[in-house]
């Protein structure tokens, strides 16, 4: 499990899932191949829905679902669960806190070639901001099944954020162990924080490596529960460090950038750079050269650390 | 539960009371598609449903979804004359901390199977709990009700597509056929006409009947339930406003509550139906 996309992962745990829970049914919108919901519409082809491609009309009939005890898992693209459905997210599932959990892959700018029109980089801040939605930005393989279970296990609507390309594993160590809202603390450091999501937490923890060759002792936390955030740990982490660095595959607005900040302007003001997609769309390319050419990177993510840190002394 | 007309009627005239005291009590909601309403609620609650306001979550009840959600007021007041819950709540609709919300609200009211409001969504989650039903392989029947310029959102053409694709004949949906929206006649504002014929190249069973009439109602919600392999969609030919003269066929009143002299002077219309 070197190397693979937190989209695999959901595919196989859904499998899982379905044999051992006979109320998990899963939706998709033609995108059954590319979400990887296939396997389960294979092994369960009777509790496994195709809406044809109908985004909105698929989230209210997830909701339909589970006011009958099922537990609707409904998948597409992030762009499409959230842009496209969002107000059928918002109404049909969050306002009467349904039991339904939005699983939606190919999210920001790692999609790649497809290009903006297909890169949600928005996703997080507008399901961060619907009442009873809770919201979960798995970093690896590992972590995604443990998020899904998680999920499936919890009452109420949940949105996983899941990516296209393949990702380091991160998380595949004895003793790990995924809570809903409770933030990770990969690296324990005493100089600057930093606060990442999904698969920005690898190039975190890379960042973090280089940033002891130059004296800063960085600590890294995964925050895979951007909603409800986990203010203790971040408070807690900044009283010690009194900088951060929060870093996303999404757009600085509404993330967990912003999300960070929220708890630090309240409780504990400290600087805090924000690395993400700064306020633009992304456009085409291979998976990394995207990352690459929109700064979200371990070398970029080195040098807000320095900024906040040295901000921070002087 | 009985399918004695003049009793339903009777119940139809408590229900048209009961809105047009609640709306005006509220000075907010909407008069003119609850009162073209009536009769087809009063009839699902009181002559057909299989439900017990003992148990409003009885898992296997019938389901009903007012995809029209602002046609609340008509479906508290048959909730609360079948027993749902006390009619003083009436009274309180659309105030602070009441259960009766603006539109419906699954989690606040005894009896309400799903939370709408914004058109579209409801007759998706009828079909989700109707495939529910089906994987199950329940026997309860899933109803829902639409407005005709519901028809104008285009997710009510998705579910329509996926009603007929899974075979939904455990679901029947009505569309209160009254003509009006907003701002005006639907054929003007934008035409969804010809309803039946849409539906039926949908793929579904499709059944046209006067909407104020109780046999007509029965017979097409008889007739829906002997179909196998298509849900049926009954278009119901109704008067927007119906039973209060100053309201009937004028769109002003789609979401204008009545001043105090406007109410009584309704009512008595209303009671001079009994």
């Amino acid at each position: 499990m070197a190397n693979s996309a937190t989209r695999e992962a959901y595919g196989k745990t859904l499998v899982k899932l379905g044999e051992e829970n006979k109320n998990i049914v899963v939706l998709d919108a033609d995108l059954s191949k590319s979400t990887k919901t296939a396997g389960f519409a294979k092994a369960y082809p009777e509790r496994f829905i195709n809406m044809g491609i109908a985004e909105g009309d698929m989230m209210a009939t997830a909701a339909g679902l589970s006011t009958c005890g099922k537990i609707p898992f409904a998948s597409t693209f992030a762009i499409f669960a959230t842009g496209r459905a969002f107000e059928q997210i918002r109404n049909s599932i969050c306002y009467p806190n349904l039991n339904v959990k939005v699983a939606a892959t190919h999210a920001g700018l790692t999609v790649g070639e497809d290009g903006a029109s297909h890169q949600a980089i928005e996703d997080l801040s507008l399901m961060r901001s619907i009442p009873n939605m809770t919201v979960i930005c798995p970093s690896d393989d590992v972590e995604t099944e443990a998020a899904v279970r998680a999920a499936a296990e919890y009452y109420g609507p949940v949105y996983i954020r899941l990516g296209r390309s393949s990702v380091p594993t991160i998380n595949n160590r004895p003793g790990y162990k995924f809570q809903i809202g409770k933030a990770v603390v990969l690296k324990e450091g005493c100089d600057v924080s930093i606060f990442a999501t999904g698969i920005m937490v690898s190039e975190a923890l890379k960042a973090a490596d280089a940033l002891k060759e130059k004296g800063i002792d960085a600590e890294v936390i995964n925050i895979h529960t951007l909603k409800p955030i986990d203010s203790e740990a971040i408070i807690k982490s900044c009283k010690k460090t009194g900088c951060a660095v929060t870093c996303e595959e999404h757009s600085i607005i509404g993330g967990l950038g912003s999300a960070v900040m929220e708890v630090l302007s309240e409780e504990c003001p400290v600087y805090v750079k924000r690395i993400g997609v700064m306020d633009k769309f992304g456009e085409s390319g291979k998976p990394n050269e995207v990352l690459k050419a929109y700064g979200l990177t371990s070398e970029n993510i080195v040098r807000a650390a320095e900024e906040v840190f040295s901000k921070k002394n002087n | 539960m009985s399918r004695d007309i003049e009793s339903l009627k009777k119940v139809a005239v408590n229900v048209r009371q009961d809105i047009i005291e609640m709306i005006t009590e509220s000075a907010s909601g909407h008069p003119g598609g609850s009162l073209s309403a009536v009769e087809i609620l009063t009839a699902l609650y009181f002559g057909e449903m299989r439900i017990n306001p003992e148990n409003p979550k009885w898992e296997d009840r019938d389901r009903f979804v007012l995809s029209k959600g602002h046609g609340a007021p008509a479906l508290y007041s048959v909730l609360a004359e079948r027993g749902f819950f006390d009619k003083k709540e009436l009274m309180t609709l659309r105030k602070i901390g009441s259960m009766l919300q603006g539109h419906p609200n699954m989690n606040e009211t005894p009896g309400i199977d799903m939370s709408t409001g914004s058109l579209g969504q409801g007759i998706s989650a009828a079909n989700g709990m109707a495939i529910a039903g089906k994987i199950d392989n329940k026997d309860y029947r899933v109803y829902a009700l639409l407005g005709d310029g519901e028809l104008e959102e285009g997710e009510v053409w998705e579910a329509a597509m996926t009603a007929a694709h899974y075979k939904l004949d455990n679901l029947t949906a009505f569309i209160d056929h009254n003509g009006l929206q907003i701002d005006g006649p639907i054929t003007s504002v934008m035409s969804p006409e010809p309803v039946s014929d849409k539906f039926r190249a949908f793929g579904w069973n499709v059944i046209d009947i006067d909407g104020h009439n109780f046999d007509e109602i029965f017979k097409a919600i008889d007739m829906a339930k002997s179909v196998k392999g298509k849900p049926t969609m009954i278009v119901a030919k109704t008067v927007k406003g119906k039973g209060v003269s100053f309201m009937e066929n004028n769109a002003a009143w789609h979401g204008t509550a009545p001043n105090k002299e406007q109410c009584e002077k309704a009512l008595s219309e209303i009671r001079g139906c009994k």
